[in-house]
Order: structure tokens, then C-alpha cells, then sequence
């Protein structure tokens, strides 16, 4: 009982200091960026889920059979750590060819 | 089958708009030009909130609004999606459109959605599957509601009839609008061989309630036959101008829409369109 | 013609296009039939990409073509609103054996979806957190914090987030070390991500789950690190707090 009443008075001081951080300073508090980072809006996605359309597209013909492609965009420049036991995230990217199956 | 007693929605004015996407709204909303009323595919407008939401109902405090179906499937063998048809009901509701239209085709298949306007054969199987759907459309919605023409690809052997008889047919069940798709006329003409002219001086022309033009894409079949592609990639070209002339000749003055949907312009050039077909309702007037 | 065997035929080019299909000279449809086949998995692979736009961006766009033509065949949209297309995909490219290299691309496709997810989610407005202040403690324990529906948290192995802004907004940022717990939200027309502190995700579920303020406290204050005026305020500054419940009181 009196464990839980101690514990309702920190909750009161940690709401305290939280409202003490957010409204007591115009711009929300350096505290409260450094915890929670600071909002990243990037670009508005004005296309996000857009698709919808009465329109059709060109006759490029499109099998999708074997695949024998490999990634060959921005993810050759990202170099992950590797795992503790040494054995690396993202290896070379040589060739695959397996097909999967379309 | 009871002819639909609402009155057609046909709020949208006889000049020209264009199909809305997000990236022109600034400029819309600093300089229409001459685009007077704005056209929406209502599925992309179905979430449960955000930015989307609030930039049509801002548009439409300004423009009228028509509403494009894409995915309601009226020409499927199946039922109709009842969820997807409370949806449009629910977005007609607060929406309150100028316009209800939607295409004779199929998208859906078995809850599987196919992202394309999938041709029918034209028959009396067709006509009744149709005209049925049609029917609960209208009084789910409680709308009289626009039917498109289709741009089509494929002949079908089971077909007994032509797409004019078909509409016809189709019109006489359930008391429906056309939306008459000039680019449509000239795709599927070309394709299927058979004269665009013809086809516009027997159309029902008393029912359109809105005119689409679009852009389309020239290739051939295997056989060196014309096949073209209704792409709504590009600037609409001169022949189907001309088409347009022919069908005001005998509607006079409809609300014109230019659909640009793929590689969408800059604002000027798809201004630049919705100008030229405020030229045409002119010559029409 | 069953509309069936169009439909298969559509995403299965081994399957033949309908008999009833002909050409203008009542000849097989062939090439005709082909733009059908073409338009579909092309607009699709397009909704894909449009979703997705850095995970395009991480394998290229040959290669993410490629890959999505066998996406749309194997799932394609349930339902016409395609906001809500592909969300297997992050599963999907869990087991695609040619991405199977790079661990962390599921994990940036999760955090594009729950982009787009945020985006289209209700909205709602944020209240002010002073309220809490007018409490007695007991209440304030008691109190149930409701968050702005629009949030999402994605708690990755990989520094997530890092690898989106390399390839967003931010191409010469270094990629950290280990996992981020990346909050994704929308509290009015931006959607904002956050990387959170220890413990942030936890806290930021346990209340979402409708559990009171003290109880969701005192769970969180058994990991090391874990500051609770920290992420109160922090909650209240990524103005996410939507109501407070309190005994029969909402506010």
C-alpha cells in the first residue's frame, strides 16, 4: 500500500519534470529531443498508395520467367557491422544464379 | 427491373476539367485556368484520414467534383463487393460529387483485384449480369449514375451484338447516364475495325452526362494490324479533337474532361489541354 | 468465357488466353490479349514501386521491376483501394533468395509500409499534456493515455532508419551500429519518424495496449536506461497524445 503510494508520487514528479520540459520551453525542450530524436519528416509522399487508374500501359512484353538478376542499387554502398561471430551482414554480391520460380 | 427514378447528377458545367492529381494542387489552387470542375478516382480517396482526405474536401469547397470509379467491377460475373460499394457510399455521401461514374468492365476476380478495365463479350448474358449490378449500384447509392464506354483490345466469338446495342440495351434496363469516352471511341474502333464515325452518330447522345478525352499509345499486333493502347500518357491527339467536334455537333455544350493519368505534365501542359477543349465547347455553342 | 480463366491467364502467361478472345479477323488474340496481361502486373509493379520507393532504390529499378513482376503474380491486391496493396511485401522479400544477402531490406520495406500506413490513417488532434498536471497521483496512475492513431513503431535488429535517410534526405550519413526502434506517426499532415531511447517502444505499446499510466511506468522502469519524464515529455513534444482517461473522465 504505502509502496504504491510511493510510487504514484514518482509518477507525479516524472509527469512534473516531463511537463516542465515540454511547456516550459517555447521551443519543446532539448531534453525532449535528445531522448526522442529529433522528427525527421522527409518528403511528403503525395504518390503514397496512389495507383488507382483507368488507364492502361505499353505492350512491353513481360514474362517474369527465370531470375537470374542481382540488386545493383544504393545497397552495394551500405556496409552493415558484421555479427558477433565475425561472419559478415552483407557479403560480396556475386552473381546468383538460381531462377525462382515466376 | 425498375428504371432508376432519381434524377441524373449532372451538376458538372459544360466546360472542361481534368482529372486530379496531387502534385498539381498548388497550382490549382493559385490558377485554374480553364479548368472549371476536377475529376477523382474514388479509390484513392477511401482511407480512413489523412492528407489525401483533406485536399479533396478542400478542392471541393471550390471546384466541382466528379467521381470516377475504377474497381467496382460492374461487368463481373461475381456479385458486387458490397464492403467496396459502402465505401463508395460513404464517400458520395460526405463528398456530395456533381458526378457518379464508373466503366463497362471487370476488374475483380474471386476478391482478387487486377488493377485493369477487363473486357465482356457483349451478348444478352452480359446485358442482364450488367444491367443488374447497375441497378443495386444506383439504389445502394442512391444515385443515377454515368456509364463509360470501354477501350478495348480483344474481340470476343460469344459476342451477338455491337458495344451501341449493348449501351442501348443497357440503358433501357436501368434508366442509367453515359459517359461518353471520345479516345475510348477511337481505341477500340481502330482496334476492332470498325468506324469511329459511325459509332458517334449512333450513339444515344440524350443520356451523356460527361465527356472524357485521354492520350493513347500507337503499336501494331503481330499481324502489322493498328493496336492501340489507351495509356492516358500523352497530349490527346488531332483525330480524336475531331471526333469531339462530331459528338458536340449533336450534344452541344457537356462537361470535358482531359484524363492524364501516366507521365503525368507539368500544370501548364495539362492546362493547355483543358484550354483547348473550352475552344471546342465554344465552336459547339 | 469464364472470367476465371481470363484472370489466370492474366497472371500466369503458361496459362493460355480464353478461346472465346479472337482478333478483329476472328483469328486468336495473341498479341491482344498480351496488353492485358501487361497492364496488370505493369500498373501494379508501378503501385509497388510507388510504395516502396526505397526499397527501389537499395536494389535498383531494373532489378525491383523484375521483382516485383514476380510479387504481383504471387499476391495480388485483395481489395481496389491499393493504399492497402502489398503488405506481404516485406515478407515476401524475407524469402526471395535474391535479396536474401541483404538482411535488413525487410525491415526498410516494414518501415515504408507503416509510412504509408501513418499517412492514410485517421486523424485525429493532439491535446495538451498539462491536463495530467491537474491530477492527484493516484489518478494520474490510474490515468489511461490515448495515442494518435496514425502511430507506429518498428523496433529492427539493423539501423533502419539510418538507411532510409541515406537514401531519402540525408546520402552522406553515416549508418550506426546495431538496432533502431524507430517511431513512425503522423500527428498532423507530415508523417515523422523517430529513432526512440531504451525502452521508449515498450512504453509507447504498453500504453497503446490501454494499460494505465503507473502500470505501464513501473513495466518500463525495470530496463536499464529507461527515464520515465524523458519519454513522458517526449510523448507530449511528438504531440501524440490524443485523450486521457481517467474514472469515468475523458478529456
Amino acid at each position: 500500500m504505502s509502496n504504491s503510494i510511493l510510487k504514484n508520487i514518482a509518477l507525479a514528479g516524472s509527469v512534473a519534470a516531463a511537463l516542465t520540459a515540454t511547456t516550459g520551453n517555447v521551443t519543446a525542450g532539448e531534453d525532449a529531443e535528445k531522448c526522442w530524436g529529433v522528427a525527421l519528416a522527409g518528403q511528403n509522399d503525395c504518390k503514397a498508395g496512389a495507383g488507382t487508374t483507368c488507364a492502361g500501359t505499353s505492350t512491353v512484353d513481360y514474362q517474369g520467367n527465370a531470375f537470374s538478376m542481382v540488386p545493383a542499387g544504393t545497397c552495394t554502398s551500405i556496409e552493415l557491422p558484421d555479427m558477433a561471430d565475425g561472419t559478415p551482414r552483407m557479403g560480396s554480391l556475386e552473381e546468383l544464379t538460381r531462377d525462382v520460380p515466376a | 427491373m425498375k428504371v432508376f427514378a432519381m434524377p441524373l447528377i449532372a451538376d458538372l458545367p459544360n466546360l472542361a476539367g481534368v482529372g486530379y492529381k496531387p502534385q498539381h494542387l498548388a497550382d490549382i489552387l493559385a490558377d485554374p485556368g480553364a479548368v472549371k470542375w476536377l475529376e477523382i478516382h474514388a479509390e484513392n480517396y477511401m482511407s480512413a484520414g489523412g492528407p489525401p482526405l483533406a485536399q479533396l474536401k478542400r478542392l471541393a469547397e471550390t471546384f466541382p467534383i466528379s467521381c470516377h470509379g475504377v474497381g467496382l467491377s460492374i461487368g463481373g460475373e461475381q456479385p458486387l463487393d458490397k464492403a467496396h460499394l459502402a465505401r463508395l457510399k460513404h464517400l458520395i455521401g460526405w463528398l456530395k460529387p456533381a458526378a457518379f461514374s464508373e466503366h463497362l468492365a471487370w476488374s475483380t476476380h474471386e476478391g482478387g483485384f487486377l488493377n485493369d478495365l477487363l473486357p465482356l463479350p457483349y451478348n444478352m448474358d452480359s446485358v442482364k449480369r450488367v444491367s443488374a449490378h447497375i441497378d443495386q449500384v444506383q439504389s445502394t447509392l442512391d444515385v443515377k449514375m454515368l456509364l463509360e464506354n470501354p477501350s478495348v483490345y480483344v474481340a470476343f466469338a460469344s459476342s451477338t451484338m455491337d458495344e451501341i446495342t449493348f449501351i442501348n440495351e443497357v440503358v433501357s434496363r436501368t434508366g442509367c447516364g453515359l459517359l461518353l469516352d471520345v479516345n475510348n471511341i477511337f481505341v477500340s474502333a481502330t482496334n476492332q475495325g470498325y468506324s469511329p464515325e459511325d459509332y458517334i452518330d449512333n450513339f444515344p447522345v440524350k443520356h451523356i452526362g460527361e465527356l472524357h478525352l485521354g492520350g493513347h499509345l500507337a503499336d501494331s499486333d503481330e499481324h502489322g494490324n493498328p493496336l492501340l493502347i489507351d495509356s492516358h500518357n500523352n497530349k490527346v491527339v488531332d483525330p480524336v479533337w475531331a471526333l469531339l467536334g462530331r459528338v458536340l455537333k449533336r450534344t452541344g455544350p457537356k462537361p470535358i474532361l482531359i484524363e492524364w493519368d501516366n507521365d503525368i505534365p507539368d500544370w501548364p501542359v495539362l492546362e493547355a489541354e483543358a484550354a483547348r477543349a473550352t475552344r471546342a465547347l465554344e465552336t459547339a455553342r | 468465357m469464364s472470367q476465371l480463366q481470363f484472370a489466370k491467364a492474366l497472371l500466369d502467361s503458361e496459362h493460355p488466353a480464353p478461346k472465346d478472345l479472337i482478333n478483329p479477323k476472328g483469328g486468336p488474340a495473341g498479341k491482344r490479349f498480351d496488353v492485358y496481361r501487361n497492364n496488370v502486373v505493369l500498373s501494379l509493379s508501378d503501385a509497388l514501386a510507388d510504395a516502396y520507393p526505397v526499397v527501389e532504390k537499395l536494389v535498383g529499378e531494373k532489378f525491383f521491376q523484375a521483382m516485383a513482376g514476380v510479387f504481383v503474380r504471387m499476391h495480388p491486391p485483395k481489395s481496389p483501394i491499393l493504399t492497402q496493396f502489398a503488405t506481404e511485401f516485406p515478407d515476401f522479400l524475407a524469402a526471395f533468395p535474391p535479396v536474401a544477402k541483404l538482411t535488413y531490406l525487410p525491415d526498410v520495406a516494414r518501415l515504408e509500409r507503416i509510412r504509408t500506413a501513418a499517412y492514410h490513417a485517421a486523424d485525429a488532434r493532439p491535446i495538451d499534456g498539462t491536463y495530467l498536471a491537474h491530477l492527484t497521483p493516484a489518478q494520474m496512475a490510474r490515468a489511461k493515455l490515448q495515442l494518435h492513431p496514425s502511430l507506429h513503431i518498428l523496433s529492427s535488429p539493423f539501423p533502419v532508419l539510418a538507411i532510409w535517410q541515406k537514401n531519402t534526405s540525408a546520402p552522406d550519413i553515416a549508418i550506426p551500429q546495431g538496432g533502431q526502434d524507430v517511431l513512425v506517426a503522423r500527428p498532423k499532415d507530415m508523417v515523422e519518424m523517430r529513432q526512440l531511447p531504451t525502452g521508449a517502444a515498450d512504453f509507447l505499446r504498453a500504453l497503446n495496449e490501454g494499460k494505465p499510466l503507473g502500470e505501464v511506468i513501473e513495466f518500463c522502469e525495470k530496463q536499464p536506461g529507461f527515464d520515465p519524464a524523458e519519454n513522458i515529455s517526449g510523448l507530449f513534444e511528438a504531440k501524440l497524445l490524443i485523450n486521457i482517461k481517467t474514472e469515468g473522465k475523458t478529456r
